[in-house]
């Protein structure tokens, strides 16, 4: 099997090409660029590795959340991708693709959401899948929802923008965080790779952006409200 | 390149069509925000981007299926890439240039009112170049003189408000839902010509700019004063003013666009945009032609707001000229000034 993933949701622009276990990827820091060079990148992977957009089996792409802009232009790259050659799509949670890219079993991943929040989720490892212990949300660092036991990792922009409220909250249950770390089209890939097997692919006009927060501006009558 | 895929992204409208350029237009489809903002008051960025991401692919299945075609026929792809909102632009861009890649074909960017003043070559009987084009929307007011496809002048363009966004705003103070504009010319019809006159701002300049965001000022005290009378501001009130809006903005438009035939001696209008569905505006314009011996063209009704085919059309008037490149970058310009198109040669 072969699956193509992208990934815009931070200031990096990454893709990658899994190939019966092989991951071969790209990554570059875009700025705010990214349409500028991501297709072109996807082009050079698929030339490097000899392999034609129709040869691939699925296209996955970071769905968020993350930069609004960002997630939106990955998924509409996946979505005339897979539209053009007629293929299935999976959308990846950019925050278990923080988990996955950890190497550790019990994550916290936490992305900065601006305007003093955070995108939050947690994962335990059990074998070769993933179970979520807490669902993705967005929240208050200083609120973000409780886990339990120890051994837990930090991981995302979420540890750098409120590692203080972070580790107050999760205090005794951290062994470690990854700040620095940023969700990347090579996990995105590997973790699409079985919801492809499993037949849970979607049609090119159902992949969609996970935002999380949706209050965006103000109704004229929540305005008058106030 | 005969079959050209166009899509439109650039506010709160998604269009996608089909123009083949021996048969025509094959088939567009819209869907339109407006219901959507209308409950905020205006255009949100971040929603009509989130909005457009959900309807441009069934949008496009939908214009190929009408048409009778596949998608393996398109033989270029044509997107707006500016000016316009840029989360919106994007969203088409991005679909408009993996889709390309995906199918092996160019990808075209295509300036919104490039889009606009080429629509009324869509109908019949068209202009001929060369003419002057007045491009009222919401978001522009301009003139132009258009020698062909790729050669535009810029002869005057407002200086603040645009002519529909002026529509607009007075439409929001005289309590009418939001886009007010067509509302307020509905209320209008009902106004009493003599109540009321309201400033006709640059009327004299001599030169063919505009100014209308005074008009907004001077109907906000109308409607205070009014509000403060006895009577309140009742219906009555509110259509003549409403009256007096509408002939305010006419006026202007039609006398700038008098002044800019005269200077360039040309003897055709083209108007585009979506304030050129404005029947008061049609009938002025109509009859300073029969008075003066020029044409007026208008765009078919359905597309003087913003739509695919006139991207898909202009985009096919620009390949008979450029050469298609298949350029997947797919940077969009929020403000791009129609000049810099210009085909140098």
């Amino acid at each position: 099997m072969r699956v193509l993933a992208l990934e815009t949701s931070t200031e990096y622009c990454s893709v990658a090409l899994w190939q019966d276990g092989n991951i071969t990827s790209r990554c570059e820091l875009a700025g705010q660029k990214h349409s500028e060079v991501l297709v072109e990148m996807l082009d050079e992977l698929l030339c490097g590795e000899d392999v034609k957009l129709a040869q691939v089996d699925g296209i996955a792409f970071g769905m968020g959340p993350g930069s609004f802009t960002g997630v939106r232009i990955a998924c509409g790259v996946a979505q005339g991708l897979a539209l053009g050659a007629n293929l299935p799509v999976v959308g990846v949670c950019t925050l278990q693709a923080l988990a996955q890219a950890s190497g550790r079993d019990r994550v916290i991943a936490a992305l900065d959401a601006r305007m003093a929040e955070v995108y939050h989720a947690a994962y335990e490892r059990r074998g070769e899948t993933w179970v979520t212990v807490c669902e993705p949300g967005l929240c208050l660092p200083q609120a973000a929802p409780q886990v339990a036991g120890s051994g837990w990792f930090g991981a995302g922009s979420g540890f750098a923008a409120h590692g203080a409220a972070l580790g107050e909250r999760y205090a005794r249950q951290l062994t470690g965080s990854d700040a620095q770390a940023v969700p990347q089209a090579s996990a995105i890939a590997s973790l699409a790779v079985s919801r492809f097997a499993a037949g849970q692919g979607v049609d090119a006009a159902l992949a969609m952006p996970l935002y999380l927060r949706d209050r965006v501006a103000l109704k004229t009558s929540e305005r008058d409200g106030r | 390149m005969k079959l050209i895929l166009g899509i439109e992204s650039s506010c709160d409208e998604t269009g996608v069509a089909l123009y083949h350029s021996e048969r025509g237009l094959l088939a567009h489809v819209l869907h339109t925000q407006v219901a959507m903002h209308s409950e905020y008051g205006g255009v949100v960025p971040e929603l009509a981007s989130r909005d457009h991401i959900r309807h441009v692919l069934p949008l496009i299945r939908a214009v190929a299926q009408k048409a009778g075609c596949q998608l393996q026929d398109v033989d270029a792809i044509a997107y707006t890439q500016g000016p316009g909102l840029s989360g919106a632009l994007l969203v088409g861009a991005s679909i408009a240039c993996a889709l390309a890649y995906a199918l092996d074909v160019p990808a075209i960017g295509i300036h919104h009112l490039e889009g606009h003043l080429l629509s009324p070559l869509l109908s019949d009987p068209a202009p001929e170049f060369p003419f002057v084009a007045l491009l009222v929307s919401g978001g522009h007011t301009q003139l132009m003189r258009v020698d062909g496809v790729g050669q535009y002048t810029l002869l005057g363009e407002t200086l603040d408000d645009a002519a529909g966004e002026a529509f607009d705003k007075s439409a929001k103070l005289l309590g009418l839902s939001y886009p007010g504009g067509p509302e307020l010319a509905k209320l209008a019809a009902r106004g009493q010509p003599w109540r009321f006159k309201l400033p006709r701002p640059m009327l004299h300049s001599g030169d063919l700019d505009f100014s209308f965001s005074g008009l907004k000022t001077a109907v906000l005290t109308l409607t205070r004063q009014h509000t403060l009378d006895e009577q309140g501001l009742d219906e009555q009130t509110r259509a003549d003013i409403a009256h007096a809006v509408q002939e305010a903005i006419v006026e202007v438009l039609v006398d700038k666009s008098l002044l800019a035939l005269k200077q360039t001696g040309l003897k055709q209008l083209v108007v585009a945009g979506g304030v050129g569905a404005n029947q008061r505006l049609r009938t002025q314009l109509d009859q300073a032609a029969g008075r003066r011996g020029f044409r007026v063209f208008y765009p078919d009704l359905e597309f003087c707001t913003d739509n695919g085919a006139m991207i898909a059309f202009a985009a096919a008037l620009r390949l008979q000229q450029q050469e298609a490149r298949r350029d997947y970058r797919f940077n969009v310009k929020p403000r791009w000034d129609l000049q810099q198109i210009n085909y140098t040669s």
